[in-house]
């Protein structure tokens, strides 16, 4: 048995997060003129709004797993 | 099929969904080097922290059926969809940490089926292991079969590429890292599926106008269904009587069927969700595991239930959201009255269709094919660990060296989705895919816990006793159901095959009687037969039976940290959300 689990898994919460998080934020600051695309969500630029969201939620994770990998 | 697809999909979306891949496959990758033995592939080496485990026992079990399945629920029968949660999991999940983990994780079985051999004999284990690894298998291919038919009239997506490129990536990353790769694999889509949702109920509700908007509206559209106005947004008002519910189940049916023996069936004996907590770091953390699985998902009834609900409200008897289900002549299902029938099964995804701008659609979509495969990965790793161990170690080559098993299970990773992809073909043709898979489950399940009860908590029940307990389980769950129908079917899947002696109200009612009746005759046959054969002496039995077992000492931890604490933290929060939505 090997045991120990070789892999942090905060790891790739946190980078899957921040990549979806930059992507979908940097998505509703290019389209977020385009008043007739946000309609549909109530003309809330949401793009934007749940891309920063899950870039702060990303950002967390990989903290977390930074301080957990010092601690050993 | 040729139809126009509902909407089609933007660089962006394609990019999201890409990253996800990507992300997906690099974690099998990985954990591939460190995957070196059996103990490795099957049981992640029983090394995971709890709040992995948690998250991913929670997890295994949301897939199609339980996405697209609840919020179909949420739009047929309202915010009562949720008693599968509050009436139904909660309770099984805190009992299965508080009482049975102790003998599953303490007595180092590999499985569940292997637990039934430890503590009564090889047949029950064989007969436990062979209908699992059937229902893992059907439950795959429902899910591949529900997935691609889905992206086909979504997007136009042919049903053989979703089938087969998302078999291809569960395959690789379940063959790569085992179940360590499907946990973790399952912990990352339970977060796509969060934040996937979260923003989908807010716009919703912001769509309808907050809580007491979707109220009103579903008073209105409950009361040209001749239903109570709070029928779809009070979980407990008319539960009473069976005809005035949007159920159709009465609340002793509800609460015997459905929250005691088909919830504690399910959570506390399948191997799908125990093998999770059986991969935990330590005895405590595997105790920890359901309870805080618990935790979010008493929550997840306003991710997967309100979507369907909002749905409703925004489908008029003029149309909306909610799609009419297509005859094969290709014009809209009327029932008997008349009316056009809706079809649930989209009440979920065309509502993301209808809210989501690109961008977050592909966000959303692919929260919805992460929560297809995982729901894949979960039943294909149950299925390779229950073949290898319960049926190929233990009838077909004993001794082999460890390396030989763990090439087995790479093996029967391949066969099992194989057999998925064969499944999924041949499913097909049933209205809600909840209400098929409780009707497996019934047969299945039903008797199981009975069976685990009994040789938990009572040291005089024999082997004889349990596999005879179990046979006649599951064939009085199917005579139960070969002899009742729900009111206006005609005999033949739902039943009454075989004569029809009694009439339900629902096809809801039927299952939950269907599992009443399995589980009393599996435990009368099960306690007469052991009465009449020898037990086993104490002795054999230490670790696997309450009276024999010592009990876990939690004095040396905290009160707060101290699993039942957690729990009773639990129940109250649970009775807290039935109170609140009663």
């Amino acid at each position: 048995m090997s045991g120990e689990a070789s892999l942090d898994l905060r790891l790739p919460i946190g980078g899957l997060f921040v990549t979806l998080g930059i992507m979908l934020a940097g998505y509703g600051l290019v389209t977020g003129s385009n008043t007739e695309m946000y309609v549909k969500s109530a003309g809330i630029n949401i793009n934007l709004i749940w891309g920063v969201v899950m870039l702060i939620t990303g950002v967390i994770f990989l903290a977390l797993a930074k301080r957990g990998a010092a601690r050993g | 099929m040729d139809l126009v697809p509902v909407t089609h999909l933007t660089a962006i979306d394609y990019a999201v969904m890409a990253v996800y891949f990507v992300f997906v496959l690099g974690i099998g990758f990985a954990l591939r080097r460190s995957t070196k033995s059996s103990s490795d592939f099957f049981q992640s080496g029983r090394s995971l922290p709890p709040w992995v485990t948690g998250l991913a026992f929670l997890s295994a079990n949301l897939g199609a059926q339980e996405v697209i399945g609840m919020g179909a629920s949420g739009a047929k029968y309202g915010i009562a969809t949720a008693h599968f949660y509050w009436m139904g999991a909660i309770p099984a999940m805190v009992f299965v940490a508080l009482f049975m983990m102790p003998f599953y994780y303490g007595s180092r079985a590999r499985s569940v089926p292997e637990y039934l051999k430890l503590r009564f004999d090889e047949k029950t284990r064989t007969l436990n292991a062979i209908s699992f690894a059937v229902m893992t298998v059907f439950s795959s291919g429902i899910s591949m079969y529900a997935m691609g038919k889905l992206f086909n009239l979504l997007l136009g997506w042919s049903f053989d590429f979703s089938v087969l490129v998302s078999a291809v990536i569960v395959l690789a990353y379940v063959f790569a890292g085992g179940l360590t790769s499907a946990i973790y694999n399952e912990v990352l889509q339970f977060f796509m599926i969060a934040f996937g949702f979260a923003p989908l109920v807010f716009l919703g509700l912001k769509n309808v106008g907050g809580w007491a908007g979707l109220t009103a509206r579903l008073t209105e559209a409950a009361a040209t269904k001749g239903l109570a106005p709070g029928a779809y947004t009070h979980a407990w008002q008319g539960m009473a009587s069976a005809s005035t519910n949007p159920l159709g189940v009465e609340w002793f049916g509800l609460v015997m069927g459905l929250g005691f023996v088909l919830s504690f069936g399910y959570w506390c004996t399948d191997f799908l969700v125990v093998q999770r907590a059986m991969a935990a770091d330590s005895m405590i953390a595997a105790r920890r595991t359901p309870l805080i699985a618990a935790v979010p998902k008493m929550l997840f009834p306003f991710l997967v239930i309100l979507p369907g609900m909002i749905a409703l409200a925004l489908t008029g008897s003029d149309g909306g959201i909610i799609p009419a289900k297509m005859a094969a002549s290709g014009a809209p299902m009327l029932d008997a009255a008349g009316n056009v029938v809706m079809d649930f099964d989209l009440a979920t995804p065309m509502l993301l269709i209808k809210l989501f701008p690109e961008g977050m659609l592909g966000l959303g979509l692919t929260a919805l094919l992460a929560s297809f495969m995982s729901g894949m990965a979960g039943n294909v790793t149950a299925f390779n660990t229950v073949w290898t161990y319960d049926i190929y170690q233990s009838h077909i080559r004993k001794n082999a060296p460890d390396e030989h098993y763990l090439w087995m299970g790479r093996a029967a990773t391949v066969g099992g989705i194989a057999l998925s992809i064969a499944a999924a073909y041949v499913a097909g043709a049933f209205n809600n895919i909840m209400e098929v898979l409780q009707l497996v489950f019934a047969f299945v399940n039903a008797p199981l816990f009975a069976t685990f009860a009994l040789g938990m908590f009572w040291k005089r029940a024999t082997g004889h006793g349990a596999f005879w307990g179990l046979a006649s389980g599951m064939s009085g769950a199917m005579l139960h159901h070969g002899l009742t129908l729900p009111n206006g079917s005609a005999p033949g899947i739902k039943g009454g095959f075989l004569g029809v002696l009694h009439t339900y109200p629902s096809e809801m009612a039927q299952t939950f009687w269907t599992a009443i009746v399995a589980f009393s005759t599996c435990v009368v046959v099960s306690i007469v037969i052991s009465l009449m054969t020898v037990p086993r002496p104490d002795a054999e039995l230490k670790g696997l039976v309450y009276s024999l077992t010592e009990k876990p000492q939690d004095q040396g931890i905290p009160f707060l940290q101290r699993p039942a604490t957690f729990a009773t933290g639990v129940i109250a929060a649970v009775i807290a959300l039935n109170l609140i939505f009663r």
